[in-house]
This record gives structure tokens, C-alpha cells and sequence, in this order.
């Protein structure tokens, strides 16, 4: 990451002429009380740092079968525990001889993200049609199975990190678009469209999620009709991608605010409708305003998964959870060994999202200051 | 705020004839095709609820409200038994979402101002810790934060027997933090109005100051005055009513300590969770706020001679705030929301207790998730209400 | 500024009254006065939907099973996904009983807390988790249960070195049990009434109340006896805590249905009377097919080789034979899951048939 000094731009880098003895002096102890916080980090980190690396790393079983070489005293984390159940951590309780389908599903999501991503790659369109469309239907073909020659699957059985990846996904997948419209119906000028969105969004902005998921998870079928009863990770789906939609929206109404009203007029004044003036001219220059929010959504809305813990649907945090209650693995720092794990886990995926962020946001912004 | 763009051109077209091109039917037409739409749903799932719980036999309506709860709760903020009722148990658990959500917000906040603030320390060491407190807190889910704080905040401490005594009078073992209990006499009244006359002489003194200040430029302590008004009036108060209270302590029971306060590792983690994970959004949105405030600024106040602590609070912050508020809020909602998730850490709250154990005895799901969902809908609005006006006070006024 | 606050304040009202409107009934209702103890409709003559559960999982295919997320002996996964326990069990022998397919039942794990609503609103078609049979359930929550798999009683579990010996030596304590339970309002009559304080702290799952026991958080882990012995294998050290010999409630668990459909709730009744039936009269799935022989009239009955017992339910005559077979009869659905021979090793004792000196006592098919 550039380092950045009060205006935010980039400093140009350090040049190699300046000795690390000058560096520190001017960084770490400029004055009397810059040189006493940089003690108090350093005593800070003394604390923290050490302890951590012993457990995880120095102290830590790294190899065994059974939980009893991670028993005895000063054993740090538990490592064998995560080898032992990383079968269930990604998969959770999917068939065993069908788990192909699951790694067919994560190689192909593999092979078509990465290079959307790539702004170089070629054949952006068409990757990106791959992607939002063809893509889920495999995916869903493949998990669900229910098709000549593959077993059906039911989704009960699935779990760990698939289910993460699914949830997550999906709620992406669907609440850019259905945030499009609910912010677009937000500064509608029809009173009526304008009411609906403003209820509905604040409305599940303004609702816990779990509460939203508990209503879809085991209340729904009180309000539809008998025996119209979707599956129980569909109907949480919706649920997540609900909420995060009205999330979406407010992210997206930001992006137009910004946009001044002139470049819709004129738009309109080319002879544009209302929809090819905001597809074609107002929402690419809105959205790029505000990727950074959208990206945050999406993160947040990758963390929130785990709550479908709280319903009984097994993600990666819940099957890590049951996992602590499994007799042949309890150890004392198994749990502090297993949430390390899923921590890590979750790091890895909302870290990486933000990087890439403010990677794009950095690539728009210097092409926009060309 | 800018009206819909779309506006104007309704009204420039607005003489066209009826029919499907003028612009006022249409939207007429597409208005009413949505009420429809949102009404004849919402009749539907209405309907269909009534009709199923006919036919399913569940008991409906409020009357469940007056019921004997007949479970205990462990901690209670009001006087609660038993034997009290489930409207009862309701604004217990209510309470408890208010009191982890206000302690959390307070702290969030202060922690997020310090850690925005640091990030942009000269010292480097300082930036990069702030840096990688933010990086690390806000990427990892908060359900995850609070299992692991609980876990963190149990492990290491000792039974009741063993319990840690850092101060007299202060207990700390795994069922809590126990501090005395003030129990109050007689004379508190005069201790009391003798604080709250301190606070308002305080604030008035403080207004004094400000226009003293604004008319003449001289300076006057008003905080030290204050903060010193505050304390010395109510313990003169205190001192001349003859102590108008005691402290209880914590006795020792038969596997616990019984009396003084108490402070639940529950409660203890989920505060700590809610606030280090809000600590960090908080922190990024206080950083992007003093980014926002031009360079131009900062030097200036340096040329007038300004300390670079006087700057930030006199200069950067009052401007960076207009910035800062409307995220602010949202992240405020968001902790007031997310404080549910106490439900997973056993800590009683208005979900664990109203909707969990309440819903769960009572049965009655559509009545008590209704009622949930109103509660938490309208702290969010009392919330944004709060903000708005704040935010509105200190908006820039154009000349 | 005006704008957006009004709008906010608008549609927060507005979403307020929407949430109203899902209310199922006259809101105005409420300003009348008493609305206590309204049933939404006539008593049990509910709209005839007898045979709808039926047809209904039929036309799925499979039977939607409600059960525990997790306690060995009664429901409780492996890692592969294969419930076991004797609520699982059952739910399968009804499946047996429906489809001639023991396999043909999803689980649904489901917490306490959770547990009514997703029987009520139709998610699951049967409630087999270890939950108790009380008047409130069977009346105002609109269920009914249709026997008693396993009599059970809430008792505590505390470690050795405590000192305890009675529950009375918990006053003061602190007391972990799972959220949503009849043990919440157990523990509060059985304190209450003797006088004593207590404070309980209430896990969404029992698996999270055993593991805050198992770091000193408390003093006591309580649940049905039964729950006792199968979460003190989930403890670092199991042998260093004991269950005390206090029962301090009667707990009979049973599956549970929604009212309102009188054939499927004789079907879950009498597939289970057919698992006491059959230990009875000493039918097991080892000699089932003798048994189809046999000149008993009363294994003809059951066995559905005399009478026409299965169709007045709208299942086939052999429904009986295929449950035994998916499941063996009690004694044996008992002994695999929770009897002597297992880790929980528990002995029938009130769990026995009403002939060895216990109290399970099945009505006879006839």
C-alpha cells in the first residue's frame, strides 16, 4: 500500500540515499512524544506479537492423527484439528464421492473470475456474460444435481465453505441490480414509486438480519399457501440478498447524487429515454463514484454470512462451531485454534476484495485525471 | 436535495394530449401498476398468514403480553421475577439491547475518532499499527469477533474461588466483574441537583465563553472550569449532606459472590466485540473525513501559530465532521442492529430473550417478530432523527 | 434538508403499519379491549384438512423431519451427514411406513428456540426432537403429540470436585442450559419453591451451553437426564463431572404434529405404537419374516396380514412391517441408540414396556 500523507496522494518513494538511521529519526522519533509513542507501539507489539507467533507457529502441532498429540502443556494451536476436518470445513456434509461436482464448481468460478478481474483480459463481455449467467446455471446444475446421471444433492447436505461461497455470491450477484432499481425508484419523481423504495429500504435497513433470516428460514411458510415451501437455503438467499440490496441502494443513490443533473438533461435533450440516458450516461460515471461502497457492501455482506449459523445452516463458521463439540477433537485451544482458522479464512476473502478495490479505484481515478 | 431529474421534463410535456404518450398518464399508469402490485402482496401474504394459522390452531393477539414469563434472566436492569409478566420480560431484554448499544456506541466511537486520527500520524509506527488494526478488525465477521472475544475474555480468568482482586472491593472471575454497589441514602437529592446544577451552570459558562470569545478574542478555560465546577460543587454537596451514600461489596457465597454490581463476561465480550469491529469502520470514515479537509487549512492554522493537538480539534475535526456524520450514523445503526447477535453468546438481549425464550413458549412467532422488528425500526429512526438534526446544526452555512 | 427526513419518517410509519398488516387479525381489535386468548378459529374442527400432511409428502417424496442440532443417542449427525439417535430413528420408520423407504426423510436441525415456529408455519412435517410433551405445547401452540418416546426428567450436571450433592446445593450458582426449553421454567419452579436464588444463563444450542460449562462458566449444566449423559462426552474431561441423582421434573419427550389433521397425526401415533407393539410381542426386525408367518393374531394384526389396520390411515396394509424393518422395534431402536451397549449407557429403566416394570405402554392394534 503507497503510504499517504494528508492529501492522500501517493508519496513519491523513498529514495535509497536516505539511511535508515535518517528514516527512523524523522518517522519514529521526530520529538520527545513521537519517541515515547514509538516505545509504547513497540512495548504494544512486544505484547501481542510474540505470544501469537509461539501459539500459532512455534508452539503449534502441526502433524498427528488424534487429538491426543495436541495434548499436554505449552502446545500452542491444534493444526492437526483444521487437517483433520478441512473435508467438512469446505465441503461440510456433501457426499463424499460427489464432491467433484463441488471442485468442478470452485475451478470453473476459478477460471472465469480471474480474468474478469484482469482489466487487460480479453473478451470482457462475453466473460462477463459467462459469469453472471451461464455460470450460475452450472453451478447450480452441478451442486443441486437433480439431472440425468447426477445424484440429486439436497442442500441440506451442503455446507462449510461452499455454502459461504454460495450465499455470498448470490446476495452479490443479485443485489447490484436490485439496488440499481430500488436507488433509481428512490429518486423517482413518481410519489408512488418513490414511497415504495423509500419503505422498503428503510425498512430493511433498518431490521437486524437475523431477525429477517429467522422470519425466512422458519416462519415463511405461514405466508404462503400450503405446500408451496421453497428450499430453506433459497429462501435465506433471498433473505440475504434482500437486505443487502437496500444496502446496495443507498451505496448507488450516493453515485447519482454526485452526478449533476445536467448530464441526465442533456441526455434526455439527445433524445435518449429515461433508460438508455441513466444505462448509457448517468449510472457507468454514478457507479464508478462509488465503487469503493459497493465493494464495502459486498464485504460486509461476505461477513454477514455467518449468520446463517444462527438459523441452522451449516457455513464455514457453523461447521467450524460443530466441529468444537466433536468428542474425538476436543483439546483445550481447539477453539482458539479453530476461530484462528476461520478467521484467517474470512480474512483472506474480505482483504482481498478491498485491495482490489482500491486497485480499481485508483486505475479509474488516473484515467479519469488524463 | 435534488428532485427526481426527471421532473422537469413531465411538466415541459405536460399539455400533450391524453393518451399513452403524455408523460403524466404514463406515469400515472406505472404508479398505480406498482400500488397495486405492493398491495395486492402484501394482502396476499395477509391473508394467507390468517388462513393458515385458522387452520393450524395457533393462538393469536397481544393478550400473551400479560402472561407469567415464569423463566429467570440473568441480568435485569429493572426489577424483574419469575413471576413477572412477558411484557415485562420484553422491556427487560430491551433495555439490555439499549444498554450494549449505547456503551458500544460510545465507545466505538472514541476508539474510531483515536484510530482515524493515528492513521494519520507522522509517526510511521503509529500509521501502520492504526493501519493494520483497521485492515484486521473490519475483515473478519462479528459474529466471529464475538465467539472469539467471549472465548478470550473466559479463558484466561479464574473460578470464583480463585477470583482476582486487583483493587479492594473489585472481583474478577468467570462469572464476571464485580464492583460495590452504591447504595444511596437520604440527602441524595441534594447531591444530585447539586450535579446536575454543576453540568448546567457548566454549560452555560461555556456559552458565556464562546461569545466572549467570538466578541473580544480572549480566551477563557470554560472546559478546566467546567470539568472543575462538576466536581468540586456535587462533592461539597456530598461532604455537607454527610456522604449520602455507601458502597456495598460483594460477599462471598457459597459458589459465587452475592451483591455489588456486576458485569457479565457476556456483556464484557460483546461490548468488546461490537465495539473493536465498529472501532474500524469508524476509524476509516473519521480518516477520509480529515483527508477531506484541504491542506490549505492545516498550514494556515500552523502559520497562526496554532499546536498541531489545537489544529486537529479547533480546525480539522469541526470541518471534517460535516463529512464524518451521515456514516457515522450508519455505523451507529449498524452496532444498534448487530448488538442482536448477543443471541449467539448467550447474552440477554431483546432477541435472546423476547425473541428466542418468549417466542419460543409462547408461540405466537408472527406477534413477537412483529413486535421485534418495530422496536429496532424505530431506534433506527430515533437514531437517524438524532443525526440529522446534529448534522443539519453543523452543516455549512452558505453565505 | 426537509426531504429526506420526511420521507424517512414516512416510510418508517409506513413500514410500521406494514408490519401491521401481516398481524392476522382486525388491528382495530386491539384499541376494543380484550383480545386475550383469541383462537384464530373455532375450536379443533378446523377446516377438513385430513389427509393433506399425507398427500402433501407424498407429492414430495420425502417426509421433512424436524430434529436436534446435535445430541448423541437422540439426533445427532456424523461427519458424512447420517443421522443418528432415536429420533432420527423414528422419523425413519415413518418414512418406512409411508414409502416403504426409510431413506426417503430429510433432516432439518433445529435449535430449541426455533424449533415450534418451524412446526407451526408447515417447514417440517414432524417434530422428533427430544421435546417435551406439556399441556401448553399440546393446546395453545397448536400441536399435538402423539406419544412418548423416551420418559426423561431435567437433572444437573456438576463437577466432582464441587461439593455437590443434592440441587439444593446449587442455590446461588450459576446454571447453563439451552434456550427455549421446559428446563428454563423447570429450574425456576424448582428454586423458586424452596426459596432459593439462581441465575441461568441461556445458550441458543446445548452445544454452546456445554462448551461455556466445560470453561468453568458455570456450575451446572442442566437438561433432561438423558441430554446429560450424551453431552458429557463432549467434555475435555468427561470423567471428572457427574449427573446428579435429583430429577427435578418430569420430562416425557415425544414427536409432535400440527393439529388440524387428524390422519397424520394417527399415523405418527400409531407407527410408534407399532414399534412398542412389536417389542411386545417380540417382533424384531431380525425375525420379521417368521413373524409374517406366525399364527398370533395379534402379530397378524400388526403385522397387517389380518384386518385392514394400515388403510383406514391411508397407508398399505404391511406399513407396520416395513417401519420394523427400517428401525427394529423400540427395544431394539432403544438399545442401538441409547442402551447399555453404547457410550451413553443408559438402562431402560421407566423406558422398559409397561410388562418388565417400565411405563411404555402401547394401546394394541385392533
Amino acid at each position: 500500500m503507497a503510504m499517504e500523507d494528508v492529501t492522500g496522494r501517493p508519496r513519491p518513494p523513498m529514495r535509497s540515499r536516505i539511511s535508515p538511521v535518517d528514516w527512523a529519526r524523522r518517522n519514529l522519533f521526530s520529538s520527545v512524544g513521537n519517541t515515547a509513542l514509538t516505545l509504547f507501539c513497540l512495548w504494544l507489539l512486544w505484547l501481542a506479537v510474540p505470544p501469537f507467533l509461539d501459539f500459532t507457529i512455534f508452539s503449534a502441532v502441526w502433524t498427528g492423527a488424534t487429538r491426543e498429540v495436541c495434548l499436554g502443556p505449552d502446545k500452542g494451536a491444534c493444526w492437526p484439528l483444521v487437517w483433520a476436518n478441512l473435508g467438512q470445513f469446505i465441503y461440510g456434509r456433501y457426499p463424499e464421492d460427489e464432491i467433484w461436482r463441488v471442485n468442478v464448481v470452485f475451478a470453473l468460478g476459478f477460471a472465469a473470475i480471474v480474468p474478469a478481474l484482469i482489466p487487460s483480459a480479453p473478451a470482457k463481455r462475453f466473460n462477463l456474460i459467462f459469469l453472471l449467467v451461464i455460470y450460475p446455471l452450472i453451478a447450480l446444475v452441478l451442486l443441486a444435481g437433480d439431472r440425468p446421471g447426477l445424484r440429486p444433492v439436497p442442500t441440506s447436505e451442503w455446507g462449510g465453505l461452499l455454502v459461504t461461497l454460495v450465499v455470498a455470491l448470490t446476495g452479490i450477484v443479485v443485489s447490484l441490480p436490485l439496488g440499481i432499481v430500488l436507488a433509481l425508484g428512490r429518486r423517482s419523481s413518481m410519489p408512488a414509486i418513490r414511497t415504495v423504495c423509500i419503505v422498503f429500504i428503510e425498512f430493511w435497513r433498518g431490521v437486524p438480519l437475523i431477525t429477517v433470516l429467522f422470519m425466512a428460514s422458519v416462519m415463511l411458510p405461514l405466508f404462503l399457501p400450503e405446500g408451496m415451501s421453497p428450499d430453506n437455503l433459497l429462501r435465506c438467499l433471498v433473505g440475504v440478498a434482500l437486505f443487502s440490496s437496500a444496502y446496495m441502494a443507498e451505496v448507488v443513490r450516493g453515485g447519482l447524487q454526485a452526478i449533476p443533473a445536467g448530464q441526465y438533461e442533456a441526455a434526455r435533450a439527445t433524445g435518449l429515454t429515461y433508460w438508455q440516458a441513466m444505462g448509457l450516461v448517468v449510472l457507468p460515471q454514478a457507479l464508478r463514484h462509488v465503487i469503493p461502497g459497493i465493494v464495502n457492501t459486498f464485504i460486509g455482506l461476505f461477513k454477514d454470512t455467518t449468520l446463517v449459523l444462527i438459523v441452522g445452516i451449516f457455513d464455514l463458521l457453523g461447521q467450524v462451531r460443530a466441529q468444537l463439540s466433536d468428542p474425538s477433537w476436543t483439546v483445550p485451544q481447539g477453539a482458539l485454534t479453530a476461530y484462528i482458522f476461520a478467521a484467517l479464512v474470512y480474512w483472506v476473502f474480505c482483504f482481498g476484495m478491498s485491495q482490489y478495490s482500491n486497485f480499481m479505484e485508483r486505475r479509474l481515478n488516473t484515467s479519469r485525471e488524463r | 436535495m435534488s428532485m427526481g431529474q426527471g421532473h422537469k421534463d413531465h411538466r415541459a410535456r405536460s399539455a400533450a394530449p391524453l393518451g399513452w404518450n403524455n408523460p403524466r398518464v404514463r406515469s400515472f399508469v406505472y404508479q398505480a401498476a406498482v400500488l397495486i402490485a405492493v398491495i395486492v402482496t402484501v394482502w396476499f401474504f395477509a391473508a394467507t398468514a390468517q388462513e393458515n394459522l385458522e387452520r393450524l390452531n395457533i393462538s393469536s393477539g397481544f393478550g400473551f403480553l400479560d402472561n407469567t414469563a415464569g423463566f429467570g434472566i440473568i441480568q435485569t436492569l429493572i426489577p424483574y421475577s419469575e413471576q413477572s409478566s412477558y411484557a415485562r420480560a420484553f422491556f427487560v431484554g430491551l433495555l439490555n439491547t439499549l444498554i450494549v448499544a449505547v456503551i458500544g456506541i460510545v465507545f466505538a466511537t472514541l476508539l474510531g475518532f483515536l484510530i482515524g486520527v493515528l492513521r494519520l500520524s507522522n509517526n510511521w509506527l503509529i500509521a501502520k499499527l492504526a493501519a493494520a488494526y483497521v485492515e484486521v478488525m473490519r475483515n473478519i465477521p462479528l459474529l466471529l469477533h464475538l465467539f472469539f472475544w467471549y472465548f478470550a475474555v473466559l479463558r484466561p480468568l479464574p473460578g470464583p474461588d480463585e477470583s482476582l482482586n486487583p483493587l479492594p472491593g473489585i472481583l474478577l472471575n468467570n462469572r464476571g466483574l464485580i464492583l460495590p454497589a452504591p447504595v444511596f441514602d437520604s440527602g441524595l437529592i441534594a447531591f444530585l441537583a447539586a450535579f446536575v446544577l454543576a453540568i448546567a451552570g457548566g454549560i452555560a459558562l461555556i456559552f458565556w465563553a464562546r461569545k466572549r470569545q467570538r466578541d473580544t478574542g480572549q480566551l477563557f478555560p470554560a472546559w478546566r472550569v467546567f470539568a472543575a465546577l462538576v466536581v468540586i460543587l456535587p462533592a461539597l454537596t456530598w461532604l455537607v449532606a454527610g456522604a449520602p451514600f455507601h458502597l456495598e461489596f460483594a460477599e462471598k457465597g457459597a459458589f459465587d459472590y452475592t451483591g455489588g454490581m456486576r458485569l457479565l463476561p457476556e456483556f464484557v465480550a460483546l461490548v468488546l466485540g461490537l465495539t473493536l469491529y465498529t472501532a474500524a469502520f469508524i476509524g476509516e470514515i473519521v480518516r477520509a473525513g480529515i483527508l477531506s479537509v484541504g491542506k490549505g487549512q492545516r498550514e494556515a492554522a500552523a502559520s497562526l501559530g496554532l499546536k498541531e493537538g489545537t489544529t486537529l480539534r479547533l480546525v480539522i475535526i469541526p470541518q471534517a465532521l460535516r463529512l464524518i456524520i451521515p456514516p457515522l450514523t450508519s455505523q451507529i445503526l449498524n452496532l444498534t442492529k448487530n448488538s442482536s447477535l448477543a443471541v449467539a453468546i448467550a447474552y440477554p438481549d431483546l432477541v435472546a430473550v423476547f425473541a428466542g425464550t418468549v417466542l419460543n413458549q409462547t408461540g405466537q412467532a408472527i406477534e413477537v417478530i412483529a413486535i421485534t422488528m418495530a422496536v429496532y425500526l424505530t431506534l433506527s429512526l430515533l437514531t437517524s432523527l438524532a443525526m440529522n438534526w446534529y448534522n443539519a446544526r453543523i452543516a455549512l452555512k452558505e453565505r | 434538508m426537509k426531504n429526506p427526513l420526511v420521507a424517512l419518517i414516512v416510510g418508517i410509519l409506513i413500514g410500521v403499519g406494514g408490519l401491521y398488516f401481516f398481524l392476522p387479525y382486525d388491528p382495530l381489535s386491539l384499541i376494543g379491549g380484550d383480545t386475550r386468548g383469541v383462537v384464530a378459529s373455532g375450536d379443533g374442527e378446523a377446516r377438513a384438512s385430513a389427509g393433506e400432511t399425507l398427500r402433501r409428502v407424498r407429492d414430495r417424496g420425502f417426509l421433512q423431519c424436524g430434529v436436534s442440532q446435535g445430541l448423541p443417542g437422540f439426533s445427532s449427525p456424523d461427519e458424512r451427514g447420517n443421522w443418528s439417535g432415536i429420533d432420527a430413528d423414528f422419523c425413519r420408520a415413518l418414512a418406512a411406513a409411508i414409502f416403504h423407504d426409510p431413506s426417503k426423510v430429510r433432516f432439518r436441525p433445529l435449535s430449541a428456540k426455533d424449533r415450534f415456529t418451524a412446526l407451526q408455519s408447515g417447514e417440517i412435517d414432524i417434530l422428533s426432537r427430544n421435546t417435551t410433551w406439556t399441556m401448553s405445547r399440546d393446546t395453545q401452540l397448536g400441536f399435538d403429540f402423539v406419544g412418548v418416546t423416551y420418559y426423561d426428567g431435567q437433572s444437573f450436571m456438576v463437577r466432582k470436585n464441587a461439593g455437590i450433592e443434592t440441587a439444593k446445593d446449587l442455590a446461588g450458582g450459576t446454571i447453563c442450559t439451552e434456550m427455549g426449553t421446559t428446563t428454563e421454567l423447570n429450574l425456576a419452579d424448582y428454586f423458586r419453591s424452596r426459596g432459593l436464588s439462581y441465575k441461568v444463563l441461556s445458550f441458543e444450542k446445548n452445544d454452546e451451553a456445554i462448551v461455556a460449562y466445560d470453561r468453568g462458566r458455570c456450575d451446572a449444566y442442566t437438561t433432561d437426564a438423558s441430554g446429560l449423559y450424551a453431552q458429557r462426552l463432549k467434555l475435555t474431561d468427561p470423567d471428572a463431572n457427574k449427573v446428579l441423582d435429583d430429577i427435578i421434573s418430569k420430562e416425557p419427550l415425544g414427536p409432535a404434529v400440527r393439529q388440524g389433521d387428524p390422519q397424520w397425526e394417527d399415523i405418527a401415533r400409531w407407527t410408534l405404537n407399532a414399534l412398542l407393539n412389536a417389542e411386545e410381542l417380540g417382533v424384531t426386525s431380525g425375525n420379521l419374516d417368521e413373524m409374517l408367518e406366525s399364527d398370533n393374531p395379534r402379530v397378524k394384526r400388526l403385522l397387517g396380514r389380518e384386518g385392514a389396520y394400515g388403510e383406514a390411515v391411508g397407508l398399505s396394509p404391511d406399513w407396520a412391517v416395513h417401519a420394523i424393518r427400517a428401525v427394529g422395534n423400540y427395544g431394539e431402536m432403544f438399545e442401538r441408540n441409547v442402551g447399555t451397549e453404547t457410550p451413553l449407557g443408559i438402562k431402560r429403566g421407566l423406558n422398559a414396556l409397561w410388562t418388565e416394570g417400565g411405563v411404555q405402554y402401547a394401546p394394541p392394534v385392533r
